[in-house]
């Protein structure tokens, strides 16, 4: 019994290995390298310096933190109704909806965002049909808004896709329990369907939020240049005039912490409900 | 006895295909009615159709003298155990229990009372705190049927609840639901495949078979006095033989004539011969007008089965006592033990369709 064990135990070590050779390339390795750019100066010099300088930052932190947090709930509010009419359709036609869904994400990510751009533009679509009824021009290129809206757009296949596999696995005969113990349709979702579906909620958020709070080419393409985010300021000190790899992998470092601990406290309460399951 | 739900001509088709054809059924206040058919007979259909999951294509449905046929689940005072019994998975024993009063909005202080009362009547004291994943099947089973029945309602729909269970817990389980049923005077619709737990826990049996109804009757009646040969077979094993009705308390089977207690049929129609296996005395071959060989003999505990080959038909007995297999037997029947029965309408339908 117990060689068998252990013998299934080094089957699995081996193989797993590939991965974990991948992970320690790909992951481990560029996460210390951040790391050590983050604590060194361009001499390789250990220093605090460039972690403390990221304090002048705090603003652009905030707004990126806001403006992705805006979107992502946006994201939920608009994803949550169509993943839930996904699963009441007929399962016929459940992949070809699923296909509509995601066909965003087949065009090109920059293709996308520049479209918004001649949508929103002050001589774009949008504001030409406001004119023709005597409206506008209005700014609605180069501001916050603008920045949600490309998130929203763009990141919004990635929550309805998770809340739909959540909740295409509910059984159905629970939902019609709910419906024999006195729930109408929007008792049977809040009481039921919301509680059974929070994995996906939880996932649907990270999936969001995550690149939505690092993004650059969004808001350099639909905030202009008074809506710096995260991202532009790291790129910026990799790739622009402001050369500094030792301040963008301080920053890259602390923005990871920052996700980090927003997410282990979601993961919170994803945790504390399978305590009730336990 | 009052009248708490009819069905009156109740038909319903998926796709085309007939699955309802005008059922018609009374059922009674406090009675413990269950529906009992081969499996895709429509009992499961029915039942929905009762809870308000699904809408009959005509007839009607009516509750305490109201026609209910688009009335949703949730404002019917009817409760349901389902099939698989569609617990709540984040919810624990307590939060399931508690469910319904919750969603109509009940005192915190009386759900308490009430969700400890029906813990104990279903033996699941002290479980409040249990997850759902954490309970065998028959402690499941009971927590489906208590958050069902803590909400006091007038019918109770339970949907072959005891099918996943092992056999020894099934029949404990039988016992206490019928208990329950009768100390809270619930009126319970019960659905199973299961002839033998049909006929111990009811008052009313209804078979059904392809989206008809062939018999309502109380359980005596269903066994002894089956109305046709379907019901005959399904209830308990039987000898089905073709024969002919001679005249009044004579018919001719198997190549000979034999008295019985029947009449009414016009002479020389065509009926279906029924006789019990547990009927059939066993003697020498000379004492009977019909003989076979034993071909099979089975101990089943209380009694022995055995298969005998008759000229022209293969017979099942229940005796007490054995034959050798392969020797030659005699079989006798008692006039009153010979049950006939007009051919039966499930047959003639069965070969209109085709
Ligand atoms: N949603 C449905 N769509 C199409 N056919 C169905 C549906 N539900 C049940 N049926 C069919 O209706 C018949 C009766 O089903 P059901 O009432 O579940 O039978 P039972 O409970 O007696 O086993 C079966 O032939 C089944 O295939
Ligand atoms: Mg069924």
């Amino acid at each position: 019994m117990n060689q068998n064990k252990k013998g299934n135990g080094m089957l699995s070590y081996l193989t797993a290995s590939p991965y974990i050779l991948w992970m320690i390339i790909f992951i481990i390795v560029p996460l210390a390298m951040v790391a050590y750019f983050a604590f060194t100066d361009s001499n390789g010099q250990f220093t605090f310096e460039y972690i403390k300088s990221v304090g002048q930052y705090t603003n652009i932190f905030i707004r990126s933190i806001w403006l992705a947090a805006i979107a992502t709930i946006i994201c939920f509010l608009l994803a949550y109704p169509v993943a839930y009419i996904l699963t009441r359709l007929d399962k016929n036609i459940h992949s070809t909806m699923i296909m509509l869904v995601t066909l965003p994400i087949w065009m090109n990510f920059l293709l996308r965002t520049y479209a918004w751009m001649t949508l929103l533009g002050n001589n774009g679509i949008i504001n030409s049909i406001l004119g023709f009824i005597g409206l506008g021009p209005y700014k609605l290129l180069n501001t916050q808004g603008a920045v949600v809206l490309g998130m929203v757009y763009n990141y919004l296949p990635y929550m309805i896709l998770p809340l739909y596999t959540v909740m295409i696995k509910i059984d159905k005969s629970i939902l019609e329990a709910a419906q024999d113990l006195g729930c109408n349709g929007a008792q049977v979702i809040f009481r039921v369907v919301l509680p059974l579906s929070v994995p996906g909620i939880t996932s649907g958020i990270t999936m969001v939020f995550v690149p939505a709070i690092s993004t650059f080419i969004i808001s350099r393409m639909l905030g202009g240049g008074s809506n710096l985010l995260i991202g532009d300021l790291i790129e910026m000190q990799f790739l622009g005039n402001s050369y500094n790899p030792n301040l963008g992998a301080a920053i890259s470092l602390i923005l990871m912490v920052i996700v980090l601990i927003i997410m282990t406290v979601m993961n919170q309460f994803d945790g504390d409900d399978d305590k009730v399951l336990i | 006895m009052e009248k708490i739900i009819s069905l009156e001509n109740v038909a319903l088709a998926f796709d085309g295909e007939t699955i309802l054809n005008n059922i018609s059924l009374d059922i009674y206040d406090k009675e413990f009615v269950t529906l009992l058919g081969p499996s895709g007979c429509g009992k499961t259909t029915t039942l929905r159709i009762i809870g308000g999951f699904l809408e009959p294509d005509s007839g009607n449905v009516i509750f305490e003298g109201k026609k209910i046929n688009n009335l949703p689940p949730h404002k019917r005072n009817i409760n349901t155990v389902f099939q698989r019994y569609a617990l709540f998975p984040h919810l624990n024993v307590y939060d399931n229990i508690a469910f319904g009063l919750r969603v109509k909005k009940a005192q915190e202080s009386e759900i308490r009372t009430r969700v400890t009362q029906i813990l104990k009547l279903v033996n699941l004291s002290g479980f409040e705190k249990r997850s759902i994943g954490r309970l065998s099947g028959g402690q499941q089973q009971r927590v489906a049927i208590a958050r069902a029945l803590v909400n006091r309602p007038k019918v109770l729909l339970l949907d072959e609840p005891l099918g996943a269970l092992d056999l020894k817990l099934r029949k404990e389980m039988q016992i206490e639901l019928k208990k329950i049923q009768q100390s809270l005077e619930i009126t319970f619709i019960y659905v199973t495949h299961d002839q033998e737990e049909a006929l111990t826990m009811s008052d009313t049996v209804v078979v059904m078979n392809n989206g008809d109804i062939q018999q309502i009757g109380t359980p005596q009646d269903i066994y002894n006095e089956p109305i046709n040969a379907f019901v005959a077979d399904f209830i308990g094993e039987s000898n089905i033989l073709d024969g002919v009705m001679r005249k009044d308390f004579l018919v001719s089977m198997h190549g000979h004539d034999f008295e019985c207690v029947d009449k009414g049929f016009n002479d020389n129609e065509e009926v279906d011969v029924v006789i019990r296996p547990e009927d059939i005395k066993i003697t020498t071959p000379d004492n009977a007008k019909i003989s076979g060989t034993v071909t099979n003999v089975t101990f089943k505990g209380v009694h022995f089965e055995m298969s005998v080959k008759s000229e022209n038909f293969d017979w099942l007995i229940h005796s007490t006592k054995a034959a050798e297999p392969g020797s030659k037997i005699g079989m006798n029947f008692d006039p009153f033990d010979i049950h006939i029965m007009r051919k039966t309408k499930v047959r003639c339908c069965d070969n209109e369709s085709e």
